[in-house]
């Protein structure tokens, strides 16, 4: 048994019992919240579908092979495991994107294997930078967004990079 | 991953939109090309056939939980959990954002924000992230220019804080995980070196540059 399997009840307990102290109609609004995100899982499938699609057409007509070929010498240098890359391209761009190639990387590999897991911490430790940062910037119009990009990637970067010793360290 | 929604449907935003409209030509003329090439035209038509109940499957998959999450969340909303950890962030981020008003609306928003992400409130995050943009914007007179604080703020939005990645164990489980959080401390490690190198990067960045602006 790992403590990490405490996690989720625990936090779940922890919400439930605050939640029915502080008098809060604990089921109305779980169901509200639950609504909310059904809602929210349904918007995304016309999206989710067209990237699926693009994605799964580059993989299997050898595009992302041939430039996963590429890179890869310079990422076994690192360490890092080639199949991995193409969540890394992407993983900056678009949050569906990112979600339907790390689908593919897990059913592919073993979500416990080495490859499995680096791409799991890479999905967890990362985000979609580029949308955050236009979204963000667009609502306060800012125009000169100065060293945004730069500070961002550089975390993004580390975070990759990181991911792959954060596996062989703590597996 | 922080499985705000709003890193999910990237690609509904203006901005964002240019950029995945040259993904799809490259994707559809590329495959074309190299099924051609390299005779793996059939795997091809099968994959595009196919991708799309993969989507579907995939979004049901994730219903489940995302739905439960939602609910959780709603309830530590209500209830006043947020608002209280919350608390707990409050000096930290008075360290990250030099000179801002402590007690202007900005700062709340900012501590609410960074809360609502770390406790995986996607929906509730982004809203918190632009009225406290918008705060800053005005507090800092920035005039179509970023201003140090709001580097910071948006720098911290684009890392995953995120402390319980519930996609990722979700997916993990179901393609058959013995133990699909035991990633996570190297989830939140590498997250945490991640945030760390983007936030020191910002403060030495707006530093040098506020010296600048002074000299």
């Amino acid at each position: 048994m790992k403590i990490t399997s405490f996690v989720i009840p625990m936090v779940v307990a922890v919400v439930f019992v605050y939640g029915i102290y502080k008098k809060v109609d604990i089921f109305e609004e779980f169901l509200s919240g639950a609504a909310e995100n059904i809602k929210v899982a349904f918007d995304i499938l016309p999206a989710l579908i067209i990237l699926m699609t693009c994605i799964g057409m580059l993989n299997t007509s050898g595009v992302v092979a041939f430039f996963t070929n590429i890179i890869s010498p310079a990422a076994k240098v690192l360490g890092f495991p080639p199949q991995c890359l193409p969540l890394t391209l992407l993983r900056p761009l678009s949050g569906s994107g990112a979600l339907a190639v790390y689908e593919n990387i897990i059913t592919e590999y073993h979500p416990d294997s080495f490859i499995g897991r680096v791409a799991s911490v890479i999905m967890g430790s990362t985000e979609t930078t580029f949308y955050t940062v236009a979204v963000y910037y667009g609502a306060a119009k800012v125009k000169n967004i100065r060293h945004t990009l730069l500070c961002a990637i550089a975390a993004d970067i580390t975070g990759f990079v990181v991911s792959c010793a954060a596996v062989r360290l703590f597996m | 991953m922080n499985y705000s929604f709003h890193s999910i449907l990237s690609c509904k935003h203006e901005k964002g939109e240019i950029n995945i409209k040259y993904f799809l030509f490259l994707s559809a003329v590329l495959s074309l090309i190299f099924a051609a090439v390299n005779g793996s035209a059939e795997g091809l038509s099968n994959s595009v056939l196919s991708a799309s109940q993969d989507a579907v499957q995939l979004t049901l998959t994730l219903l489940g939980t995302m739905a439960f999450w939602g609910g959780v969340m709603r309830i530590a909303e209500k209830s006043g959990l947020v608002r209280k950890i919350s608390a707990l962030f409050r000096p930290f981020l008075k360290v990250l954002f030099k000179g801002i008003n402590e007690s202007g609306e900005a700062f709340s928003a900012i501590v609410m924000n960074i809360t609502a992400n770390l406790m995986g409130l996607g929906n509730a995050a982004t809203p918190l992230g632009i009225k406290a943009m918008k705060a800053l914007a005005e507090e800092e007179h920035s005039n179509g220019t970023a201003t140090g604080n709001m580097i910071m703020l948006v720098v911290i939005n684009t890392a995953s804080l995120q402390l319980l990645p519930t996609t990722v164990a979700t997916l993990r489980l179901t393609h058959g995980s013995s133990a699909p959080l035991d990633v996570l401390p190297a989830i939140l490690f590498s997250a945490a070196c991640a945030l760390t190198v983007g936030v020191t990067l910002t403060l030495t960045i707006n530093g040098i540059s506020k010296r600048k602006g002074r000299g």
